[in-house]
């Protein structure tokens, strides 16, 4: 006999019994093989070819053991990369973290008095991230972005594509703008969460409203915070590929890029399979060290509940 | 320690709802208010406005001398305490206490001993250094408690602080917010729609409905002498027997029932007349008595004992509503037996037929 758990709807555990023990697994079966096939493979594919020099016509590899990754980390284009994905990183996370908390705080107040706006923020949601994210890209195009022409005002002349700075400051600014609806909408339901009466109690204890703000609100939302900051990680990391291939139209030049953006740039344009394997096994490492980092914080982490 | 004072205070919500229409109430020092009325009937609103954690539409909040409509509540000097105890979950016991004084600047070695203090009279010392979550719904209660009197406040101000707990251990705590409010002395202004509870704790009870006050008083004023027909059903447990009349020649016609043998006296069509459960006394089948107050003829419908005394349910013959007679636990009534009941005339209130008041 085996107990299969179901998910749980609206409270209601549902449990079902499978009299023999292979529908289970072939339930499971679909999901395996996309799990293997798009992901098993080609890491292992990766890991491998990482401790080979391939032929870039394609005839034969040679194995060179950790040649690829001696080459990769001690190059100073990778170090150059490795700054610029960390600046971004960093500049992605706090930026789109920061402003999405300020807006959810403001609409947390607004939404406390009135329900009515609340249905109509649900559309934001639903419509705002793959939006904005277009919406972002457009405003800082080189030709008939806006953006380009109100700094323009101001007199910085941007060389999107050209100039490392403008290019980069594009690239960050796109991709903080694209990742603020997601986490306002983690942000603000954190905060419609927290009991109306704790900040009443905490609003006779103490006048000030940024220091309530920092000793009540904030530490409550610490659980939602700590989540956020993990997958903003991971998406100034691994997610803004697009962000940065469209704002480079696939002239990398001088640009800035990510390390990430570099595995595709040696692999797929400098034909530098074994290099960029190598790459890429490090940014698995990289995922790894995040993800047992992100459970053993989701675990320690107290649920206030 | 301070008086309170509401001049005619109304609250308007969004929407138009007027949830309070023009209250008034002078609250002693050290004296201790229960708003008492029925879910939606406005308690709370009130005591949120003298809170300060909603805004008054109009008239006018005093506490002490201060008008305070507009002053902040972390400035008011009063202590709340929740329904739900509100109690701060990332933070332990101890500093739940000593929050409210940390932010008020107070001295490390005074917020101690303020803690320690009101720990010992609750008796939480053991949980300091735990987090709420860690607490039985009774221990996050005191916690709660504790937060309110360790401010040492000009004023208490509950809001059905005992509704989440089980009944034993909300009779213990009743009992125990009452020492605890006669020990410090402080104005307290306490919101339930337990009628048992505002009873017990009140030193003066406000019977609201609606967002109007129906009667202030002390609880027994206001158990013997009903304003109206709606504090004489909300408060007595089992409520006051209501009967409505209109006026037979000299005597009084049950609505859509029989003639009652009572007085007629007040000059009005339509009245409502109402006896307490105990104050209906059986007699014997037949006999005259010129005197009382009330003479009912009922059948008995079913006997409810319930340990101390027992309950007669009993119908009128030709309709009316059911009565309830408080009767010893060794009465043996059968279901269908033939009552005859008297009231003393000083035990029978008078309301009006209309609005309900106490004639
Ligand atoms: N924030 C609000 N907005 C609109 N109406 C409200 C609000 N709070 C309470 N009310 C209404 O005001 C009335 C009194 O509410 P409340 O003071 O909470 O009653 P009670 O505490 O006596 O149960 C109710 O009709 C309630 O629906
Ligand atoms: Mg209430």
């Amino acid at each position: 006999m085996v107990h299969a758990r179901l998910v749980r709807f609206g409270g209601a555990m549902k449990k079902v019994q499978f009299n023999t023990r292979s529908v289970p697994y072939l339930l499971l079966l679909p999901q395996l093989s996309i799990v293997a096939i798009f992901f098993l493979w080609p890491a292992a594919e990766a890991v491998r070819s990482s401790f080979y020099l391939e032929d870039p016509f394609g005839f034969g590899a040679t194995f060179v053991g950790f040649d690829n990754f001696i080459d990769t980390v001690t190059s100073s284009d990778y170090a150059r990369v490795a700054r610029f994905t960390t600046v971004f990183t960093l500049l992605v996370t706090f930026l789109s973290l920061g402003i999405a908390l300020l807006l959810a705080v403001k609409a947390d107040k607004v939404l406390r008095g009135a329900s009515s706006y609340k249905t109509l923020l649900m559309w934001v949601y639903a419509v705002a991230p793959p939006v904005a994210g277009l919406i972002g890209v457009m405003m800082f195009d080189q030709h008939v972005g806006p953006m380009v022409d109100f700094f323009a005002l101001f007199g910085w002349e941007m060389q999107i594509g050209v100039n490392y700075f403008d290019t980069g400051f594009a690239m960050t600014a796109t991709a903080i703008w694209k990742q603020i609806p997601v986490n306002f909408i983690f942000f603000l339901s954190g905060l419609q969460g927290i009991s109306k009466s704790v900040q009443e109690a905490a609003s006779i204890d103490c006048r000030s409203g940024f220091r309530r703000f920092w000793t009540v609100t904030f530490p409550l939302l610490a659980p939602t915070g700590f989540f956020l900051l993990i997958i903003n990680i991971t998406y100034a990391m691994f997610d803004t590929f697009g962000i940065i291939d469209v704002v480079l139209k696939g002239e990398p030049g001088n640009n800035p890029v990510t390390l990430v953006y570099k595995v595709f740039l040696d692999g797929f344009r400098g034909n530098d399979l074994g290099g960029s394997s190598a790459q890429s096994v490090i940014l698995m490492i990289l995922v790894f060290v995040l993800t047992v980092i992100q459970f053993r914080l989701i675990e320690r982490r107290v649920h206030y509940t | 320690m301070a008086t309170i004072t509401l001049d005619s205070v109304r609250k308007v919500y969004a929407g138009n709802v007027e949830a309070v229409k023009g209250v008034s109430i002078d609250i002693q020092d050290g004296e201790f208010i229960v708003l008492v009325g029925p879910s939606g009937c406005g308690k709370s609103t009130l005591l949120r406005m003298v809170a300060g954690l909603e805004d008054i539409t109009t008239g006018e909040v005093k506490i002490g001398e201060r008008v305070v409509n507009n002053v902040d509540p972390a400035d008011r000097d009063i202590a709340m305490v929740f329904q739900n105890y509100a109690l701060y979950p990332h933070m332990s016991v101890y500093n739940n206490l000593a929050y409210g004084l940390k932010n008020r600047g107070m001295a490390k070695g005074e917020i101690d001993r303020r803690v320690k203090e009101a720990a010992r009279i609750l008796e939480i010392g053991e949980y300091l250094d735990r987090k709420p979550r860690a607490l039985s719904g009774g221990q996050r209660q005191r916690v709660a408690m504790g937060r309110a009197i360790v401010r040492e406040p000009a004023a208490f101000l509950f809001d059905e602080p005992l509704s989440n707990l089980d009944a034993k251990l909300r009779v213990q705590m009743r009992v125990e917010i009452k020492r605890l409010q006669k020990s410090l002395g402080t104005t307290s202004v306490y919101v339930t729609h337990d009628q048992l509870e505002a009873m017990t704790l009140a030193d003066r009870l406000v019977v609201l409905n609606k967002g109007n006050i129906e009667q202030i008083g002390a609880p027994i004023e206001v158990y013997d002498r009903p304003a109206s027909t709606f504090v004489a059903s909300f408060i007595g447990s089992p409520a006051m027997n209501l009967l409505p009349v209109s006026a037979n020649g000299s005597g009084l016609q049950l609505e859509g029932g029989e003639g009652l043998s009572g007085p007629n006296t007040y000059g009005r069509d339509k009245y409502t007349v109402g006896i307490r459960p105990e104050h209906l006394r059986v007699v014997d089948a037949g006999s005259s008595h010129p005197d009382a107050g009330l003479s009912l003829d009922l059948v008995v419908n079913v006997l409810e004992p319930v340990g101390a005394e027992s309950f007669v349910y009993a119908s009128f013959a030709k309709g009316g509503p059911e009565m309830v007679i408080r009767v010893s636990n060794h009465a043996r009534y059968q279901p269908g037996e033939k009552l005859q009941l008297i009231a003393d005339a000083q035990d029978v209130h008078f309301f009006d037929g209309g609005n309900g008041k106490r004639i």
